[in-house]
């Protein structure tokens, strides 16, 4: 136990890096009149601390919901207020009403930037680290190069830190890995109660709320519904619908402000998609314009069925044969088929995927490491919009190289590292010559990687033609969406055959 | 890229850490940079636009050329690449310019002659064998050397972030060591005198090498008592050695010969117009001499000893001027600090000639010519003490004794770098990477003596530890008070005292190991 200094200074290089990439540029800096993303967040500050929780929602003189309204869940907001009960003790003209519109100084970018790193460093590097102590079956020193890849993840550091995200990734993320810990050591309570709480930080965690229902009512249904896991169903029904009431106290008093906020919450006429982003609709998009062609309500009902019908089958599998190996799978497939089939998705929404990616990178390394590259790849439009090439570069190049090292990944990609084994032993009873998968595989990845590299260097250095000034953009879009295709796929086909895998393990002993 | 997957697809641990590294490097380049900055975009336009017989006397910046001829060239042949990124910068006139692209090219020069610097960490790394304890990749010394050199706070906050280029320069001396190490003497030479015409602050290890070849290489061989043979020296070797330093020196200083401009170039090269210490006061033997002067001058003052109007005003009110005049001791004169220099370092070379103990007796006499020269000499920045850390490292993973005078003197000498970044957005990165290195080479080298006595007593301990009281106090809360206005000088002259003492404590502590111990490669070899 002595390799514990190890795991500090894997926290201290990833504080470090955190560091480094936010002396960069954030979005819509000097870019009047709506600046961007940072601008969003100070300005709920200014509307949070100004304003009394009635108005925060709703749209007034004072609060114009068209300039960056609060459109996230309450505990969004609160977060917010503390923010700015700090900024009002640094400097007062931050936050004031109306005046600070579009305020930018070092000295404000710094308290902002600081903001992200001390949420940060309180939620989600600490459960990270334990997360990575909790793993079994691995030793001390897998178990720290474990976290360090996790806190390299590009992805996240980029958008929380380069980009300034509008609301905390590290905060959202941090309580669902907080939930995602409990429910997987059992305690169940504490488990849902971080869930909740990250629901309720962002709304976009619902991505993650299949698989956490699936695996508790498993659990509950495995422990029998008649005693145990009825206790056990109506003490997590207890907590859950406790932290909601707590977290949405100030807007049960009248009916129209829980209304407001839920409107506010779940935007549907924004569209099918917005920007560019890596999931079916957008790339569709570009065959046939179905975003113009086809009525609101009908894309609302198609995406719903498409994203229903994707991640039926992982949720029924972990409902009844509940593990902490499955959960995490589910939670990987689910947060996908979310991303690439639901209604208004932003690129940034690929971090949900990424952080329960991130979780089973000690389990499929290789695989992991790809996506995890390919999700960062997928934002890379957003990225170079924001001047973070440089930083998004330096930190994929270091992820990589972590990655390579702490897993040896290139070493992992037998039939059986791939978690494929069983799999390919069901495809040969009838058709006995599939021998060639783990081949086919790495021949992807590289073909994959070349693209990425490529692209990259292309959006880069040239200027897209004329009549098609978002060639590149459209490009990265498309070719991500083929990778996510294709590691849903692969995440459904570990999830259904796992199980299989498990029962010949019993016949054989 | 196919080359980088490669490379660290062996699982080769060096490359990973070596690449790690530059890529933090790369993180660096929108961090804070210094007035060394446009120094040396200065001289990448005097040495561009101008002919060599301008180089030592154009005076436009007042940032002039002041390194020998050798860095005049290296700017010279990086200048022919900076036109690429932007003619704009080679302009002589062209006072602060920093555009972006000039920026970008500045900072991948320093990366990219740093090269040489993970090439000489590499070989230093073959020959240096260390004390083996596990079979652990992260408790072999090879592994814990590369760490502490590769990942040296100093020279990360000194070149990446304040800027300048002293990676490869320390690369040279390391490969230099290493040549040495491995008895191929007449390459450590030359790298050696290569290195001395880049930059001329090495000469303050030069007695090292010149008492180490003469009494090692030109004698071939010892009495059995250890004592010099006199009959034993080789007058080929002694010419071969010349030869070489006389060759590079031509090289170097021989243009300027010609042009009979060497007076020039010498009195650019050694200013001593500069006061006695730096405008921030290294934590020397002279940081602890002028404390002492403050306190007596202020005990004077209050016990009515001194008449407050004989008192310069100026040593009262700032410790920051250039020319600090002593009130109750003696001041102090470049010549003083000279003999002072000399004395230290007589000693080690003494103990160096008497009782040679093969390269390591070398490598500590280095480090007490570097270091002490740095605890008495003239106007010493205190950068100069990388000049000690970094040979250093190279000791600390062979014995217990050595590494905790190391981690003592890389914790203090570290810590006393911290004024050179004082801009708020730098504090964080700063304070972040001094944890990561401090806790690093501590806990490592604990790891790897665990099985002798504990590296720190209780005194060290506290020292060491109270440096995070220090920099609290220094940076967080004494902005806040209302002291600020009036003594703004405080937190520089406490950190200057505080790490003095660390300092002078290491310095004292490795003087008497290497004056007591034993010869150990003596009986190592029978």
């Amino acid at each position: 136990m002595e390799k514990w200094y190890l795991m500090t200074i894997v926290v201290l290089i990833g504080l470090t890096v955190r560091w480094t990439v936010s002396l960069n540029s954030y979005s819509g800096a000097g870019k009047p009149p709506m600046f961007g993303d940072y601008e969003a967040q100070r300005h709920w500050q200014e509307i949070t601390f100004n304003l009394p929780v009635k108005q925060w929602y709703f749209n007034s003189s004072d609060n114009n919901l068209q300039y960056w309204g609060l459109d996230y869940p309450p505990l969004t907001a609160y977060h917010s207020l503390l923010c700015a009960y700090m900024a009002k003790f640094i400097n007062p003209d931050w936050i004031a009403l109306h005046t600070s519109r579009g305020y930018e100084s070092q000295a404000h970018k710094l308290f902002m930037r600081s903001t992200v790193l001390i949420a940060d460093l309180l939620i989600y590097i600490p459960a990270v680290v334990l997360y990575c102590c909790c793993l079994k079956e691995i030793s001390t020193k897998k178990k720290i190069a474990n976290a360090l890849c996790i806190l390299l993840y590009p992805g996240l550091i980029l958008i929380d830190y380069g980009h300034f995200q509008n609301i905390y990734n590290s905060v959202s993320l941090g309580f669902a890995l907080w939930g995602i810990l409990g429910v997987s050591c059992d305690w169940d309570l504490l488990g849902s109660l971080a869930f909740c709480l990250a629901v309720n930080y962002k709304q976009m965690e619902l991505y993650h709320s299949l698989p956490f229902f699936c695996f508790l009512l498993g659990k509950c249904f495995k422990k029998g519904l008649k005693g145990k896991g009825f206790v056990l169903l109506v003490k997590l029904a207890c907590t859950v619908v406790a932290s909601f009431i707590l977290c949405w106290l100030p807007f049960f008093t009248e009916r129209e402000q829980t209304l407001q906020v839920l409107r506010r919450l779940f935007p549907v006429d924004r569209g099918l998609f917005e920007d560019k982003v890596a999931n079916i609709w957008c790339s569709f998009n570009v065959l046939l314009k179905i975003k113009d062609i086809l009525p609101r309500h009908i894309q609302l009902i198609m995406s719903f069925c498409f994203t229903f019908l994707s991640l039926l089958p992982a949720c029924i599998k972990l409902t009844l044969q509940p593990s902490s190996k499955g959960f995490k799978f589910t939670l990987v497939s689910c947060a996908l088929s979310f991303f690439l089939f639901s209604f208004q998705v932003h690129e940034k929404s690929i971090l949900l995927v990424s952080l329960p990616v991130c979780l089973i990178l000690s389990d499929i390394p290789f695989m992991s490491t790809w996506f995890l590259l390919v999700s960062t790849f997928s934002m890379l439009p957003l990225l170079l919009k924001d001047e973070l090439l440089m930083p998004s570069v330096v930190t994929t190049m270091a992820f990589f190289i972590a990655c390579v090292t702490s897993f040896t990944i290139f070493e992992k990609t037998s039939e059986e590292e791939l978690q494929l084994k069983s799999f390919s032993i069901s495809v040969r009873k009838y058709l006995p010559c599939f021998t060639f998968l783990s081949r086919i595989i790495q021949y992807l990845f590289l073909i994959s990687v070349i693209t990425m590299v490529l692209l990259t260097l292309m959006t880069v250095t040239l200027n897209p033609p004329q009549k098609l000034p978002d060639l590149f953009s459209v490009l990265v879009c498309f070719v991500s969406c083929l990778n996510f295709l294709f590691f849903l796929v692969y995440f459904n086909i570990i999830i259904m055959w796992d199980s299989k895998n498990r029962r010949n393990q019993k016949k054989i002993s | 890229m196919a080359a980088l997957t490669i490379a660290v697809g062996t699982g080769n641990w060096f490359s990973a850490l070596a690449l790690g590294v530059t890529l933090l490097k790369c993180l660096l380049i929108p961090t804070y940079h210094s007035t060394d900055f446009e120094v040396h975009r200065n001289w990448l336009a005097i040495t561009h636009s101008l002919p060599i017989s301008q180089w030592y006397y154009e005076a436009t910046s007042e940032w002039t050329l002041d390194y020998p001829p050798f860095f005049a060239w290296f700017e010279y042949i990086l200048s022919h690449v900076a036109k690429y990124f932007d003619q704009e910068m080679l302009n002589v006139h062209n006072l602060n310019y920093s555009s972006s692209r000039t920026l970008l090219f500045q900072r991948f020069s320093v990366i990219f002659t740093d090269i040489l610097f993970v090439y000489a960490v590499h070989e230093c790394c073959k020959c240096i064998g260390g004390k083996k304890v596990g079979k652990e990749l992260t408790e072999k010394p090879k592994f814990i050397l590369s760490v502490l050199l590769l990942w040296n706070f100093g020279l990360l906050i000194v070149d990446h972030i304040h800027f300048q280029y002293n990676g490869f320069l320390f690369g040279l001396m390391l490969l230099s060591i290493a040549r040495l190490f491995q008895k191929r003497h007449i390459e450590g030479a030359f790298l050696f005198a290569v290195l001395l015409h880049f930059k001329h602050i090495y000469l303050y290890v030069a007695p090292a090498y010149g008492v180490y070849l003469l009494r090692s290489y030109c004698f071939t061989a010892n009495k059995p008592d250890g004592s010099i043979r006199w009959n034993s020296f080789s007058s080929v070797r002694v010419i071969s050695l010349g030869l070489v330093v006389f060759l590079v020196s031509a090289l170097s200083l021989g243009p300027f010969l010609a042009l009979n401009q060497l007076p020039q170039v010498f009195s650019r090269l050694f200013p001593f117009k500069r006061g006695l210490c730096h405008a921030y006061w290294a934590p020397n033997f002279w940081a602890l001499y002028n404390a002492l002067d403050k306190v007596l001058s202020v005990i004077g003052l209050k016990l009515k000893f001194l008449d407050p109007n004989k008192i310069p005003k100026a040593s009262m009110t700032s410790g920051l001027v250039q020319q600090f005049q002593h009130t109750v001791l003696p001041s102090v004169t470049p010549l003083a600090t000279l003999i002072c220099t000399l004395i230290a370092i007589l000693p080690s070379i003494f103990c160096l000639w008497f009782k040679p103990q093969g390269p390591r007796g070398f490598l500590r006499c280095l480090i007490l010519c570097a270091l002490s020269s740095f605890m008495f000499g003239w106007h010493v920045h205190e950068k100069a003490i990388l000049l000690a850390i970094l040979p250093m490292s190279l000791l600390s993973v062979g014995k217990a004794g050595d590494a905790s005078v190391f981690l003592i003197l890389t914790t203090t000498g570290h810590y006393s770098l911290f004024p050179l970044l004082f801009t708020a957005p730098e504090l964080p990165i700063k304070i972040l990477l001094m944890l990561l290195f401090t806790i690093y080479s501590i806990s490592s080298l604990k790891t790897l003596f665990r099985k002798e006595k504990p590296l720190f007593n209780w005194v060290e301990t506290f020292y060491l530890l109270g440096l995070g009281p220090l920099e609290v106090g220094c940076e967080f809360v004494f902005p806040l008070t209302s002291w600020k206005l009036k003594y703004p000088f405080i937190p520089l002259l406490l950190t200057s005292v505080y790490c003095a003492v660390g300092i002078t404590y290491a310095w004292f502590k490795l003087y008497v190991s290497v004056l007591i111990d034993p010869p150990v490669d003596k009986t190592k070899k029978q």
